[in-house]
């Protein structure tokens, strides 16, 4: 500030400027992972999101339970011999009958209309496609009045309703043709143990299991 | 200014003193307690669920947290550290009912954070510290914890201590009787040095139970600080090169 | 630092754009890079803007805390233990606030300190002062109901002890305990209406405070260790001679301060975040226990030196209205400290033994309050807490009389050095 200042070396000056000002942004960006990295799944929710283990010998042809899996309903349906058999027969009513547009593990892909390890045993995210409500069960075909209060027609060949907008789904959860829902009911990883024991979240049944 | 900094430091150093002259209570024995040797660790959580988890939950504390940190293979916890029907995933509880303080006159607390309640120096000595007393509940009481309502679950693996006593006198000049300290009385399975590492194993478990994350903020915070220390140096240059201006 | 327009509004490109809407430029010239500071700070210079960085890590950590944390008395405790261990990094973030209040109040108490070093609380800073003291009124409401949060057993007995102070006015104190807890006892309404006021109400009110402290102190300029004004002695643009601009010179410096503060932050979360039970007490890893108080209770060390004034006057006429009337009295009377101080000249540097010996022995006795109130009031420590309380008092009740028949040094017409 008086006048016998001697020459500003200016390239030191924008050396250590961009040096400290580099330091401090690395360390900023250091500082902000602990708080982004706070927001992913905590400990607690990953053990709530663990595999869930569902004992399905216990479920009866033609009957279904809903297990939770990371907040999430998934459906396990036990489909009755004549159900399974008729699957391929109605692919002209569906609008992805070989599941290229849907959301499932290869395994559940490659097993064609069944979508299933065993075709006995459906399981699937009870979350319909279109807005996220839970579909119901409606699995006996050709019922005009189901439980769930809608006319599902003449030749429904069973499956899942949804309350919400009427879409409709097969018996493996693929959704028919001009119905609001625009792609199948998506399939969890899952594996089947010893005795039907089905594991939701895992894709090899884990070698603990007895 | 340097007069003022002097005092100050006088008086606290005095005032440091006075309070630092407690006498009269049994002083605890130092564990030696290292949340660094994982071996240690090991076998502390071994002992824990052998000896303690019958009784004392680590409700903050997942089996599967502890044997990722511990080192402690999947098998080998589901096989031999996991006594209850719980998975890998839950917290590590007691296998009490919830009438237990019926047994024992009160429920056995939790013990996840102890060891930053009372320390694992205070963990290890209150280990070391039950005496043969016929006037408890449980034949015991203990050196560090009069009148614990814990009985000496170690009893066979230490053997039994005795109470030593010591003539003082008190304010009026009267002698009487003041417990001292403890020594053995009957031997147990283990000699007193495996003993003595039996306990120091569980203090250290403990302390680690008390803060899992203990041993990586310490790791971590080396390169905290050498990162602040370039920033620090860069900031410093800079500061020197700009107030070469002013004079 | 690129060439800034002349005036507002006639700059090109984005940031022109901006000026001519907002006063963008001309508050960073004004604010920052015009704004000429004494160039005779030294280090108690550097405690202001290391307030800021500490409230800005407050309010950071805090936030993403609330994240995490169940303002319920059923819930409380496991969700801290549930960030300290479930959720990632959830320990940094907590070490970092708990820390951080620590912190606060070193950096707030040697900034205030230094105010009484350099009588920068003097004419015209007097609004300036008053504000900060206001500052420092809500840190300790604010830091008071944070550490009830946790709902360990030390907050729930710290809460139990401060909210019956108020039990001691006279008439309505039964009632206004009542009012403030919601219950018939420190309880789950008590929890959940100190978080509301800790998360929103109370940081609002400080950072209103914090602006319009700033605003102060760039209305009237910043004093310095000498004590003297700058403006006295200007260049031919009207700039102090003595003064340097805020930008690039103290930037560059403060930075300097923020790094070595920052430096001692991390040691103690990474290496001591209990920082020997001073700043995380022992007991407090205990969950909040309404049957049992624990051992020993003190509050925590920024309240101890409060606390052991509070315990060293005795009950009279069957009441204990007067310890909390001492204490209330020995923050109020730090409002007044701008009129106390009758000295003609601001800073220690040119005053007389006298004032450097009250502001020694009110140092001196303001830590051992400290240490009293940290101790069972058994022993030496009543007396020394009497004493000390007397000295406290008497430094600035004294004041006007001391200041005004210690003796001066000439005062020097332009600043003295620079670091």
């Amino acid at each position: 500030m008086s006048d016998e200042v001697e020459e500003v070396d200016h390239s030191r000056r924008r050396l250590l400027t961009a040096a400290t000002v580099g330091t401090g942004v690395i360390g900023a960006a250091f500082a902000a992972i602990p708080f982004l990295a706070s927001w992913k799944p905590s400990t607690r929710a990953k053990a709530l999101g663990a595999p869930v283990e569902v004992d399905a010998s216990k479920l009866e042809a033609g009957q279904m339970l809903k297990v939770v899996w990371r907040g999430q309903a998934v459906f396990v349906v036990r489909r009755v011999k004549a159900a399974v058999d008729q699957l391929g027969g109605h692919d002209a009513m569906l609008a992805d009958p070989a599941s290229i547009d849907s959301t499932q593990p290869d395994y559940i892909k490659a097993s064609g209309a069944a979508r299933a390890r065993n075709p006995e045993y459906w399981v699937g995210l009870a979350v319909c496609t279109h807005l996220g409500c839970s579909p119901l069960g409606a699995f006996a075909p050709n019922d005009s009045f189901q439980v769930v209060g809608a006319d599902l027609g003449a030749n429904w060949p069973g499956g899942f309703y949804c309350p919400c907008h009427g879409s409709k789904y097969d018996l493996s959860g693929r959704v028919f043709k001009s119905m609001p829902a625009p792609k199948n009911l998506a399939v969890p990883p899952y594996a089947i143990g010893a005795n039907s024991r089905i594991v939701i979240g895992v894709d090899d049944a884990p070698k603990t299991v007895s | 200014m340097l007069k003022a900094s002097v005092l100050i430091g006088l008086a606290l150093l005095c005032v440091g003193t006075a309070s630092a002259a407690e006498e009269g209570e049994i002083r605890l024995m130092h564990s030696g307690a290292d949340i660094n040797n994982t071996e240690s660790l090991q076998r502390g959580a071994r002992n824990f669920m052998n000896y303690c988890s019958g009784c004392h939950s680590l409700k903050y504390l997942r089996y599967s947290r502890m044997s990722a940190d511990l080192k402690i293979p999947d098998s080998e916890l589901v096989k031999n550290l996991i006594f209850t029907s719980a998975k890998p995933f839950d917290e590590i509880g007691s296998a009490m009912p919830a009438d237990s303080a019926d047994w024992f006159g009160k429920q056995p607390p939790d013990l996840t954070l102890m060891a930053r309640v009372r320390g694992s120096d205070y963990i290890y000595s209150y280990l070391h510290g039950f005496y043969a007393d016929k006037t408890r509940l449980w034949g015991v009481n203990n050196l560090y914890l009069p009148g614990t309502a814990m009985p000496h679950v170690l009893y066979e693996r230490q053997g039994l201590q005795k109470p030593v006593y010591k003539n003082e006198k008190d304010a009026h000049g009267s002698a009487k009787m003041v417990l001292a300290g403890v020594e053995p009385m009957t031997p147990g399975a283990l000699k007193p040095e495996e003993y003595d590492q039996f306990v120091r194993d569980i203090a250290n478990f403990m302390d680690y139970a008390a803060e899992p994350i203990k041993a990586t903020r310490q790791s971590m915070g080396i390169y905290v600080i050498l990162f602040l220390l370039v920033f620090f140096v860069f900031a410093y240059l800079l500061k020197k090169e700009y107030w070469k201006d002013v004079h | 630092m690129a060439a800034a327009p002349e005036s507002a509004g006639t700059g090109k490109g984005l940031i022109g754009w901006i000026d001519q809407r907002f006063p963008l430029t001309k508050l960073w010239k004004e604010q920052v890079s015009e704004y000429y500071a004494p160039k005779n700070f030294n280090i108690w210079y550097y405690f202001g803007v290391l307030s800021l960085v500490v409230l800005v890590n407050q309010l950071v950590t805090g936030i993403f805390l609330t994240m995490s944390y169940k303002p319920s008395a059923a819930e409380a405790f496991a969700s801290v233990e549930y960030i300290m261990r479930d959720v990632e990094w959830g320990w940094l973030i907590r070490y970092m606030h708990s820390t951080g209040a620590s912190a606060f109040f070193i950096v707030v108490y040697l900034h205030m300190f230094r105010a009484l070093l350099y009588g920068s609380a003097r004419k015209p800073r007097e609004l300036l002062w008053i504000f900060g003291v206001l500052i420092y009124v809500l840190l300790m409401a604010e830091a008071f109901m944070g550490y009830v949060l946790p709902w360990g057993n030390m907050s729930y007995w710290g809460a139990q002890v401060i909210v019956s102070l108020f039990s001691s006015l006279p008439v309505i104190g039964a009632t206004l305990v009542e009012w403030i807890r919601g219950d018939y006892n420190i309880a789950d309404p008590t929890l959940n209406r100190f978080f509301a006021l800790h998360v929103a109400a109370l940081p609002l009110a400080l950072i209103f405070l914090v602006v319009a402290h700033l605003m102060a102190l760039h209305e009237v300029g910043s004093n310095n260790p000498d004590g003297i004004d700058i403006h006295k002695y200007q260049d031919a643009k009207g700039h102090p001679l003595d003064g340097v601009p805020f930008h690039p010179y103290y930037t560059v410096k403060d930075s300097v301060g923020i790094a070595a503060f920052l430096l001692i932050f991390a040691a103690v979360i990474f290496f001591a975040p209990n920082f020997f039970g001073l700043f995380l007490e022992s007991n407090n890893f205990e969950p909040a226990n309404p049957l049992q108080t624990p051992p020993d209770i003190t509050p925590v060390w920024y309240f101890t030196p409060f606390y052991a004034m509070l315990r060293a006057v005795p009950s009279a006429f069957g009441t204990q209205v007067w310890g909390v009337l001492v204490m209330g009295g020995a923050i109020v009377v730090l409002f007044f400290v701008p009129w106390l101080d009758k000295s003609p000249v601001r800073s220690i540097r040119y005053k007389g033994p006298i004032y450097k010996i009250m502001l020694a022995l009110f140092s001196v006795s303001f830590i051992i309050l400290a240490v009293c109130g940290m101790n069972p009031p058994s022993g030496i420590y009543p007396l020394l807490a009497r004493v000390c309380t007397a000295i406290y008092f008497a430094f600035f009740l004294l004041m006007p009389w001391y200041t005004k028949i210690d003796s001066v040094k000439p005062v020097p017409e332009r600043v003295t050095g620079h670091a």
